[in-house]
Order: structure tokens, then C-alpha cells, then sequence
């Protein structure tokens, strides 16, 4: 289906799935960005910290949903990601993402992501912003 | 306790884009593969990695955050054009934008830090920018 042909307020019609979510998987992407903030692996100081148990961190399911995003759109349109997490995440937890075109422009598109975990509870939300490249865009030849 | 840095800047870093850290920040994102020469959305957090091995260059160290008691609130990833690629050589600073306070409802004092980091390529021409929002919350919290 073409994306493009969307209007605001439409949701995204494929569905996102992440979980459950293992502290293996958040030590994995630790690794990966080079951020190795320990509370996010060490249950000694995230106890200490006063949490139950480490907090995943919150980049990875950020980054997740925006890379399978832009695999949707193709990611040489993608200009803009940002992020605002809204609540915690913790291991055992499964995320859910429901994704609407925000605002429809000429050739961009303004995505709004929210991520809600098992209970139906918010933890993160995305904006972000697309532009239509030549190689999405079969018509129009100029 | 954060320091009042506002205004700092950092060292200048390099952050070479290769394929084996794109395939290994992919991987732990879940993804099985990535056909795209361009960077996935929220990988330039990666820098990380290449910013440690600059003194001077990691400007989170002079705010002095509490890991304990400081939250990743917000982040913001621009692209001013297609993505960084794979092979290319970004030139990296970051700088302490703004850092200022906030009073909760329960009348307690929140202490924002925007960090911004600005991405050049070889030609010197900047090609994205992030932001980075944490907050440090009062002693008596979480």
C-alpha cells in the first residue's frame, strides 16, 4: 500500500510489536550505542537506586520503532525522530505501537507514534517527520 | 548535582559511519537486516563510542548528573538531507545549550540540561543535529 496516499489522521495500517522485553536485549543495545549507564543493567545499583529491578533503557525501543518505521517509508525520507519517553519500561514488558499521520504537506509527512506497554499504559512517544524522495516518487517526473 | 556549564563546549570528535557498528546497533535493534546505505534514525547516539576516546570531548561529564536521580527526558535526532551514510566521516561537538529549573507540582525543584551535538561531514557542512534533554530530579525521588 502506498503510505503517501494517507491523510492526517489516518492510522498507519501494519502493526509493531516488541517483547517481552529481557534485560539480554537491553544490554545488547548498552552495547551497541556505546551508553552504559548502569541502571539500566546493574540490578545491585538499581536497587540501590531504589527501582525494583534496571530500567530499560529508553533509546531501545525508540530506536527500534523508528528504524522499522523508516523501513516502511524508506530511510533515505526520514529528516526528523524525536522522542519523549512518558513512562517506564521493565523486563517482562511488551510494547505495542499505534503510528497516524500527524500532518499531511506537500511532499512531508508528520508521523505520531505512541508506545503502550502490556496494560495499555503509555511509555513513549515519537514524532516524526518524512520527506517524499524521488525514489518513493514514481509520478511527478519534473 | 548538575554544574552550572551552560555554554560549554566540547572537543571535536570524529565518528567514522562504518557498516560492521550499523549492522551491530540493527541487530540489537531487533532487525534482522538492512538493505539501506543510510543510517537508521536514532544510531548518530552512537557517537558515544567515538567520543570517549576524545578528552574533553563529552560535555555530559562536566554537567556532573547524579546517575541515580537523573532521567533521559527527551531526544531529537535532524537530518539536513538524506541520512549519514555508510562510509562517511562525521566531524562531532557537542555544546550545553541551556540548563535551567522547573518546580514540579509537589513543589520540588527539576533541573533541565539540553545538550546539543552537531554532526559535519568532510566538506564541513553540518548534516544533522541531535538534542539530548535529561532531567535531574530533587534527592528525595524515585
Amino acid at each position: 500500500m502506498n503510505l503517501w496516499a494517507l491523510a492526517a489522521g489516518e492510522a498507519i495500517p501494519h502493526s509493531w510489536e516488541l517483547g517481552p522485553i529481557t534485560r539480554s536485549d537491553c544490554v545488547r543495545y548498552q552495547g551497541a550505542s556505546g551508553d552504559f549507564e548502569p541502571i539500566h543493567h546493574d540490578e545491585p545499583f538499581a536497587l540501590s537506586a531504589g527501582y525494583d529491578a534496571p530500567l530499560i533503557i529508553g533509546m531501545y525501543p525508540a530506536g527500534a520503532v523508528s528504524a522499522w518505521m523508516a523501513t516502511l517509508w524508506g530511510v533515505e525520507s526520514v529528516r526528523e525522530t524525536t522522542i519523549r519517553w512518558t513512562g517506564q519500561v521493565w523486563p517482562g514488558d511488551s510494547l505495542r505501537a499505534q503510528a497516524v499521520i500527524d500532518e499531511v504537506e506537500p511532499a512531508v509527512r508528520w508521523l505520531a507514534i505512541t508506545l503502550s506497554n502490556q496494560e495499555g499504559q503509555e511509555v513513549l512517544r515519537l514524532r516524526m517527520r518524512l520527506v517524499q524522495t524521488s525514489a518513493e516518487s514514481a509520478i511527478s517526473p519534473s | 548535582m548538575v554544574q552550572p556549564v551552560e555554554g560549554l563546549v566540547g572537543e571535536t570528535f570524529r565518528m567514522p559511519i562504518e557498516e560492521g557498528k550499523v549492522l551491530e546497533f540493527i541487530e540489537s535493534l531487533g532487525l534482522s537486516s538492512w538493505t539501506s546505505p543510510y543510517v537508521p534514525p536514532t544510531f548518530l547516539i552512537s557517537a558515544f563510542f567515538w567520543e570517549r576516546r576524545v578528552t574533553g570531548a563529552d560535555v555530559k561529564e562536566a554537567v556532573a548528573f547524579d546517575p541515580a536521580r537523573s532521567v533521559h527526558a527527551e531526544q531529537c535526532f535532524e537530518f539536513f538531507g538524506a541520512p549519514p551514510r555508510i562510509g562517511q566521516t562525521l566531524s562531532v561537538q557537542n555544546r550545553v545549550d541551556r540548563i535551567y529549573t522547573k518546580t514540579n507540582r509537589r513543589g520540588a525543584e527539576l533541573t533541565f540540561v539540553d545538550i546539543i551535538t552537531d554532526y559535519r561531514d568532510e566538506t564541513g557542512d553540518r548534516v544533522a543535529t541531535s538534542t539530548l534533554r535529561a532531567i535531574e530530579l530533587p534527592k528525595d525521588t524515585p
